[in-house]
């Protein structure tokens, strides 16, 4: 599955990377503190977080993440999508709660395996 | 209480317990000891010591918290979604991602703020009861 | 959902609370940021968390959040244990990260507490 279904499927809008949105996810790591993130997440993973600091464009390059969701109608920090503009990593936004994104990104990840 | 996070929450469990006595409505509780417990937060994170006062009156909550410590240089940048000075052990904490003041601001029903630089700031909160009542 | 059926669905282990997991879940809200949680969480909800301090047990009593799960095998600092046990907070534990959890627990119908930001 890639970006662009999860987009479409949760009506995510996107803030960055457009046009990485064909990259295949591998899975879903959701976590606010980036030490937790950078030890335990994996390349592949769509990363669902609320932390909006520019740090999270460095954590999601250097993981390989596919993207990153910013959840409860949480907006990149001007310095953040610059970044992630310039770096080329996929920010999406969502208005859901987090527990509201992972449960459906999880149902659809899981139906088409 | 400033640079103390050990019992960092302690008095806003206090003031929930004190209000849960007399009473009050949940909806009501919830908010103060919300609004007190991000301020001891802000305390115990910026403050060298300082205090939370809390008075109750037939229809609303007031609550104040005041310390000495380094003030706020810009009150207003300072009340901005995500604007944060937090260091790393108090975000590892789970604060300090710049919605303290927001929080406050959003579940008082009267905010005010003063500080001075170098010397301390000054929060007073009031809950109205009657209010809350009639939104839940 | 009952904590009793959380814990099996999630192998978890209960490490306070024993004697509260007949209690019924619908809600639940996913978070490292306490801050989030104070702005957002509902009464009677789960708190899934991957954080283990005393923080995270004020914040729940704050609330009066149903229970709290720890995530990715984290165990409450002692400091935080005797804390939960002073408020009555049931903690569980398991070894699955928190997109697994909170992926699992939508799956069996515990959804979000808020709908959506401003609606709460």
């Amino acid at each position: 599955m890639d970006l662009e279904s999860i987009v479409k499927a949760l009506n995510l809008k996107v803030r960055s990377g457009e046009d990485k949105l064909k990259a295949e996810i591998r899975g879903g790591y959701t976590g606010d503190l980036l030490s937790d993130v950078m030890a335990n997440s994996n390349e592949g993973d769509v990363w669902i977080t609320r932390q909006v600091h520019q740090n999270i464009v460095a954590v999601a390059s250097l993981k390989e993440h596919a993207g990153i969701i910013l959840v409860h109608g949480s907006e990149p920090a001007k310095d953040t999508l610059e970044k992630a503009v310039k770096g080329g990593v996929p920010i999406m936004v969502s208005d859901l709660p987090g527990f509201e994104v992972i449960g459906r990104l999880y149902a659809l990840m899981n139906k088409t395996g | 209480m400033g640079g103390n996070f050990d019992n960092a929450g302690e008095v806003s469990s206090n003031i929930k317990t004190v209000l849960k006595q007399i009473g009050l409505p949940k909806d009501v509780i919830r908010k103060a000891a919300l609004v007190a417990y991000e301020s001891e937060i802000n305390i115990v994170s910026y403050a060298r010591k300082g205090m939370i006062r809390l008075r109750v009156v037939p229809d609303s909550i007031m609550i104040e918290a005041i310390d000495e410590g380094q003030g706020i240089p810009d009150i207003e940048q300072a009340m901005q979604p995500g604007f944060s000075t937090a260091n790393q052990k108090i975000r590892e904490m789970g604060f300090g991602a710049g919605m303290g003041l927001c929080n406050i601001k959003s579940f008082s029903d009267v905010f005010h703020i003063s500080s001075e630089v170098g010397k301390g700031t000054h929060l007073r909160m009031i809950i109205r009861a009657s209010s809350a009542v009639l939104n839940s | 959902m009952t904590l009793h059926e959380i814990r099996k669905l999630l192998d978890a282990e209960v490490l306070i609370g024993e004697d509260q997991l007949g209690m019924e879940v619908n809600t639940a809200f996913v978070a490292d940021l306490m801050s989030d949680v104070l702005a957002f969480a509902t009464a009677g909800s789960l708190l899934i968390t991957g954080l283990t301090n005393p923080q995270v047990v004020r914040t729940a009593d704050v609330l009066d959040i149903a229970a709290i799960i720890m995530g990715r095998g984290k165990r409450p600092s002692q400091e935080t244990f005797q804390l939960a046990e002073e408020v009555n907070i049931p903690i569980l534990t398991t070894k699955y990260i928190l997109f697994e959890i909170a992926g699992r627990l939508y799956a069996r119908g515990i959804r979000g507490c808020i709908e959506k930001v401003g609606s709460k």
